[in-house]
């Protein structure tokens, strides 16, 4: 086990979950702080090796984004939009209230 | 930036308390498409008819930007003569909310693609201040929820979901509530002559979230707390002072300011807590995995900056320069396109002082009184010109040119034909004038004696009797000048 999973303490599983909308069991809290502590660990040896003056690398692709022109050409489906959400009312999807 | 020679303070029990204020702009970016899907950006469409897959989140879609939306966000940073950065950067800004489909905000973190820049402001008495912009980045909008539609149910709308959003940040660089709305104003009205944002804040184009915070003279910063989204510079204004009074009151009575982020309400006049929950601002960032970098051509930017518009502070000084207009009067000409350009119209060939007096004074006024902007204006720049006419080759004197100007308002019709029709042509017959100075000296034997006793001051009292004979219509050089000769 490294360094960094001391780092990661129960409370920070907790929130990390919570953050991440995952209901997590407390029986799982210890596997899930060894399994993050062990990828952590990974990224703490990663940030060993010297990278300075080498520019991120973004993809190993085209290098760059390609653009769209400013044109409509999408839309007008409020059906299809709507047709997989657990409800919906008129062309409204519909959520259990949030209050502010 | 120089330090403020503000005189804005709170007082509190324990001595003054200057202000500390940075704004964060949202506006949004005129086009017709979504920053990264081919859905209509227009306001007011039904709700859910503009929504692409990729503004809904359905899996596996992929974010294109729009190009024009990247052009808007360069054209609002030579505007606000700041940095361009030729390279930038999206990332993910997550958090957990309705009407936000994926789950994250497409944002720019990290490396904006507008760096610093400034906006000068002008204050009431006068002076000229810059506010430095920290940066300007190019982010999505969220949807809309309605939570008055049922009891135990929001409804959402995605139509505004993926609508290019240009967040403007400043420093905190505002001291008083006057700066604030000041920045809020100017910056409208850069937007606005670059075409770039409406900044319609009714509509929702464009938002203010505030920063406040107080402090003794001479301290560092204290905790900021932030005010979401206020949607007018007046509110801004009150909320600041609000915000600012609530936060004396806390440190004076020995507490400590709690960061988090506030709520205005305009009918209490008073800020209260939104969201004190501790996560709200965890946004977990990462670069978007979906987006390369953008990366612009320096040829593109020059080419954008030599087809933006003359902006209000060139044209200001060219105003004052050009037509040798007070700083005041050109200030107020420039604050929106539509007024320069009818101006302008006015103005060419014609006297500009003269000009702006009659804009500013009587047609102004007479917009007012009707509830007209100058879009829906009953007369025409032309027309306004017309009048000035006929008062620079002496057809009528300034004061039937008052009367004209209102009759022009009410029927739309041209000066000339309402002189005409009304025969209030200037009159210059020495005859006729000769004629009604006998009239009104005849008829006031009294005030004739007075005048001639010494009372010189009388003097005006003829010249008013005279005009008044004549309907007004007396060309009044003329009249004095007969005045002078039969007194």
């Amino acid at each position: 086990m490294s360094s960094a999973s001391a780092a990661l303490d129960p409370a920070a599983v907790r929130r990390i979950a919570r953050l991440a909308r995952i209901r997590l069991a407390d029986e799982d809290v210890a596997q899930l702080q060894s399994e993050l502590g062990a990828i952590l660990g990974w990224i703490e040896q990663l940030n060993e090796v010297d990278v300075s003056g080498v520019d991120p690398l973004a993809s190993v692709g085209s290098a760059t984004l390609t653009m769209r022109e400013d044109v409509v050409t999408d839309g007008d489906q409020t059906e299809a939009v709507l047709a997989n959400a657990p409800a919906h009312s008129g062309p409204f999807y519909t959520v259990p209230k949030v209050v502010e | 930036m120089s330090a403020p020679e503000s005189t804005y303070v709170i007082e509190g029990s324990t001595g003054p308390w200057e202000l500390v204020i940075g704004l964060e702009v949202h506006a949004q970016v005129v086009s017709k498409a979504k920053l990264f899907s081919g859905a209509s950006a227009e306001y007011g469409a039904e709700p859910n008819s503009q929504v692409s897959f990729v503004d809904a989140a359905f899996p596996g879609m992929l974010p294109v930007i729009n190009r024009e939306c990247v052009a808007q966000a360069v054209r609002t940073g030579l505007g606000l003569k700041a940095e361009i950065n030729l390279v930038s950067r999206f990332d993910r800004k997550n958090y957990f909310y309705a009407d936000l489909p994926a789950g994250y905000q497409i944002s720019q973190f990290a490396h904006p693609i507008v760096g610093k820049g400034v906006i000068e402001i002008e204050l009431e008495s006068g002076a000229i201040r810059p506010i430095g912009v920290t940066r300007l980045h190019l982010e999505q909008d969220a949807g809309k929820s309605m939570h008055d539609q049922h009891p135990s149910q929001s409804f959402i709308d995605l139509n505004r979901a993926g609508v290019a959003l240009m967040e403007i940040v400043s420093e905190p660089d505002m001291r008083t509530p006057e700066e604030a709305g000041a920045y809020l104003r100017k910056l409208r009205t850069i937007m606005r002559y670059l075409g770039t944002c409406d900044g319609n804040m009714e509509e929702g184009s464009m938002r203010a979230d505030v920063n406040v915070s107080v402090r003794k003279a001479g301290e560092p910063f204290r905790t900021r707390c932030e005010i979401k989204n206020v949607n007018s510079v007046r509110f801004v204004m009150q909320a600041i002072e609000a915000e600012a009074r609530r936060q004396v009151e806390i440190w004076e009575a020995g507490g400590e300011v709690r960061q988090e982020t506030r709520l205005y309400d305009p009918s209490r006049g008073e800020t209260r807590s939104m969201r004190s929950k501790e996560d709200a601002h965890d946004y977990r960032y990462f670069p978007d995995p979906d987006l390369l970098p953008l990366v612009i051509e320096q040829e593109w930017v020059e080419e954008l900056a030599t087809h933006l518009p003359e902006l209000p502070d060139a044209k200001k000084a060219r105003f004052m320069s050009q037509y040798g207009l007070p700083a005041y009067d050109a200030g107020v000409l420039v604050m929106e396109q539509a007024t320069a350009d009818f101006y302008e119209a006015v103005a060419r060939g014609r006297d500009g002082k003269i000009a702006a007096n009659w804009m500013l004074g009587d047609f102004f006024a007479g917009l007012n009184r009707m509830g007209r902007g100058i879009e829906d204006s009953p007369v025409s720049a032309e027309g306004l010109g017309g009048l000035l006419d006929l008062l620079a080759d002496a057809t009528i004197n300034g004061r039937i040119a008052k009367e004209v100007m209102e009759a022009m308002m009410e029927t739309g019709e041209t000066a000339a034909a309402i002189v005409e029709a009304r025969g209030l042509r200037q009159v210059t017959d020495t005859g006729a004038i000769d004629g009604a100075v006998d009239q009104v000296l005849a008829a006031n034997p009294d005030k004739l004696a007075e005048y001639k006793a010494g009372k010189e001051k009388l003097f005006g009292f003829f010249v008013g009797q005279v005009m008044k004979a004549m309907a007004g219509k007396g060309n009044p050089a003329l009249v004095n000048e007969a005045l002078k000769r039969k007194l």
